[in-house]
């Protein structure tokens, strides 16, 4: 089955190719052959991953280009990391497919929308295909093409069109990182084979400085892609598009680029110290610092976003406390749970048609099915026992310890219980108390978005058992097997960890229940207590403010003294060129007056001029 | 009667032409202006027939010229006339200067 595996990109790549020709002509039909097409996709990859348990890496390759001696090669591979993305995210992928039908119904570019989701689905499915460097930085920068395309697709909204941008331009900048450590890469190795590039670090044919550089241009690629301080600014903004875009993009698939890239370099990354400790840092900085955001966020997507940033931020900590496993485990986890709250979200502005959660409330009764599902999302992010998120935070957080980083593991703890703490808020604003806004229609969302959040809700509570300290850990062991540079299967850690865990999830739950469902604790008393911290928070530590002032405004003085030089020096230049010939050229063309008598006399002028010339010179010229 | 001396007739006719090419240039009145051509046709027959009687080699040939310059010169003379007239009628003038349309 593996040998077909290439097959798996193709089918979305015809359904945005079929949709861009046929669309106008299809509407409402082009839905179900984008979700046709998907499920096909779905179900070769799942049976690609069955037969990768059975047998050993895939991998096949043809000669793309020939450049003097040395030939680039395109193909794909099946490893155990591949074969398990490859299933998130054509199962995501095609979910999402299914619910954009009922969430979209209506819309008159739903065959654009297809389409769009085709291509987004076919970059992210040939990333994970990809066996080298240079096939997945191509497939990378058409992941943001495809999220361009989709978090623009209210194009006739203002805020839309700028948030698209500011993706585009600010993954643009991780790019390049990416880009450059990649020609280094090439440069060092000589190929940009995954397994060549390993073998090489492993051989110690590259200096340690120079792998700490790599790295650490290739982790600021995935800092972009995957949303982390201090590139993180897009993701929020992004929540511009429609919101099963949020759920495939800003969920599950894009943002985990960045932590799948770094993942599937990582016997690159863990050959250097200084990177490994770069990206955990970076990654328990992001976890805390989008946690202490999300708090204040009153729009409802908005506090998913951030909480997708801090969430990414635990897999960059996991992955730089050499915790492979927990790191991959966690992208999977979070992959489903968190496409299931965007979902459920969905569902809910579906209902009240607002994002605003001052303006919900009450909504568990009115939506019976979605609440539950929510419900669902919120526990297993917030790390509650037996659900998926439990297990996989748990996880990242015995990695922490084990590999010595006491700070950042609890730094990582207090982000845990910000997690559960918003969550939790904004399920309490959203489902119960008092409706605070117009509820009266209220409907449930139809069946077609209805089932593919259950899907997820089953994923999002059973997904955590493939690897547990209790009953195995089957995911660690497969992942790393046959693969010593990957670390263990399974780290051991101390049972105070998972105790720890469970307490600071189910404190954050306790303080969310008091303040905003029981309302013991008055609303207000963190905003009006300390108003600063709270006003730096609800404008994001004002780091949009802060780009805007320094890089935004230099850019555009340093634009102004270009545009100043180019007036002045260049045109200038170019001015008095012109104007010296047509100053010629006027001056010419007074000659030319119409009267006789002018050409005349100079005829005769020059007839003088000549014949004294010739009898000055006696007829000969020298 | 030979007493006149060739250059005598030379620096008329130069005198002649001159008058002629002066007038021609500068006249505003375009009758004027033919006719200071028609001076200057006529000092370069005086040239002619100066040649023919005290040249280096005497011959009847530049008088024959002379006539037939003479002739041409009342053909140029009616055609110029005739043209100037049609400008006249279309312009109501008879001033050079208005006579531009050479420049464009």
């Amino acid at each position: 089955m593996m040998e077909n595996a290439w097959i798996i990109p193709l089918f979305p790549l015809l359904s945005f190719l079929f949709l861009i020709v046929f669309g106008k002509r299809l509407r409402a039909v082009s839905a179900y052959i984008g979700i046709f097409l998907t499920f096909a996709s779905f179900i070769i990859s799942l049976l690609v991953l069955i037969a990768r348990f059975g047998s050993p890496t895939y991998k096949a390759e043809g000669i793309w280009l020939t450049i003097g001696d040395y030939q680039l090669t395109a193909g794909y591979e099946v490893n155990q990391l591949n074969a398990l993305m490859l299933v998130i995210v054509s199962l995501v992928s095609f979910l999402v497919h299914m619910y954009s039908k009922g969430y979209m119904h209506g819309d008159g570019r739903i065959s654009v929308f297809y389409a769009y989701l085709g291509l987004f689905t076919f970059a992210m499915l040939g990333l994970v295909l990809s066996p080298n460097l240079l096939q997945t930085y191509i497939f990378w920068e058409l992941v943001g093409l495809g999220s361009f395309l989709l978090i623009g697709f209210y194009f006739y909204k203002e805020e839309a069109k700028a948030a698209a941008k500011k993706a585009f331009i600010m993954t643009r900048i991780g790019d390049v990182g990416l880009f450059i450590g990649m020609i280094l890469l090439f440069w060092q190795v000589g190929s940009f084979e995954y397994d060549e590039i390993f073998a090489a670090v492993s051989a110690g044919m590259i200096s340690e400085q120079m792998i700490t550089l790599i790295a650490l241009l290739i982790f600021i690629g995935a800092v972009g892609k995957s949303g982390q301080f201090p590139l993180h600014t897009w993701l929020p903004d992004a929540m511009e598009g429609p919101t099963p875009v949020s759920a495939l993009i800003h969920a599950a698939t894009m943002v985990a680029a960045g932590v799948y890239l770094v993942a599937s370099m990582f016997p690159l990354f863990a050959a250097s110290e200084t990177a490994m400790m770069t990206i955990a840092i970076i990654g328990a900085f992001t976890a805390i610092f989008a946690a202490s955001i999300g708090i204040v966020q009153k729009d409802i997507k908005r506090v998913l976003a951030y909480s997708t940033v801090s969430q990414l931020g635990f897999m960059m900590l996991a992955l730089g406390s050499a915790g492979y496993v927990a790191g991959v485990f966690h992208l999977m986890t979070h992959a489903f749970f968190k496409a299931l709250l965007f979902l459920a979200a969905g569902s809910v502005i579906h209902a009240v048609h607002t994002q605003d959660i001052e303006k919900m409330g009450g909504l568990w009764k009115k939506l019976r099915v979605t609440g539950p599902l929510f419900l669902i999302g919120t526990l297993a992010i917030s790390g509650v026992p037996l659900l998926s998120g439990f297990f996989s935070k748990d996880e990242i957080l015995v990695s922490t310890w084990v590999h010595g980083h006491t700070f950042l593991f609890w730094l990582a703890v207090v982000a845990a219980f910000f997690t559960a703490f918003y969550m939790f808020r904004l399920f309490f604003m959203v489902f119960t108390g008092e409706a605070r806004g117009k509820t009266a229609n209220v409907k449930e969302s139809p069946g077609v978005m209805v089932i593919p959040m259950l899907i997820l809700a089953v994923l999002a509570i059973g997904a955590g058992y493939v690897n547990t300290p209790w009953f195995g850990t089957f995911l660690g062991d497969w992942l790393t097997e046959g693969n010593q540079a990957l670390g263990h299967g399974h780290v051991e850690g101390p049972a105070w960890i998972m105790v720890v865990a469970t307490a600071v999830s189910l404190l954050g739950i306790l303080l969310a229940w008091l303040m905003y469902g029981k309302k013991t604790i008055a609303r207000d008393w963190f905003s009006a207590g300390v108003p600063t911290v709270y006003g730096i928070l609800a404008n994001k530590y004002y780091i949009d403010e802060f780009y805007k002032m320094t890089i935004v405004k230099g850019t555009t003085a340093f634009s102004r003294i270009l545009h100043f030089i180019e007036v002045i020096v260049v045109e200038g230049i170019m001015k008095m060129v012109a104007g010296i010939i047509s100053g010629l050229s006027k001056l010419g063309s007074r000659f030319q007056s119409g009267q006789v008598q002018t050409y005349g006399t100079v005829a005769f002028l020059g007839l003088a001029i000549l014949v004294i010339f010739f009898a000055v010179t006696g007829g000969y010229l020298k | 009667m030979s007493t006149v001396p060739i250059s005598a007739y030379l620096t008329l006719a130069l005198v002649l032409f001159c008058i002629g090419l002066f007038g021609a240039l500068t006249k505003r009145n375009t009758v004027i202006v033919l006719i200071s051509i028609e001076l200057m046709l006529n000092a370069v027959n005086i040239n002619l027939v100066a040649f023919s009687k005290l040249g280096m080699a005497p011959s009847i040939d530049g008088q024959v010229f002379a006539l037939f310059a003479i002739a041409v010169a009342a053909a140029e003379a009616a055609v110029g006339l005739a043209i100037l007239i049609a400008l006249y009628r279309n312009r109501k003038s008879v001033n050079i200067d208005e006579f531009n349309t050479l420049k464009n």
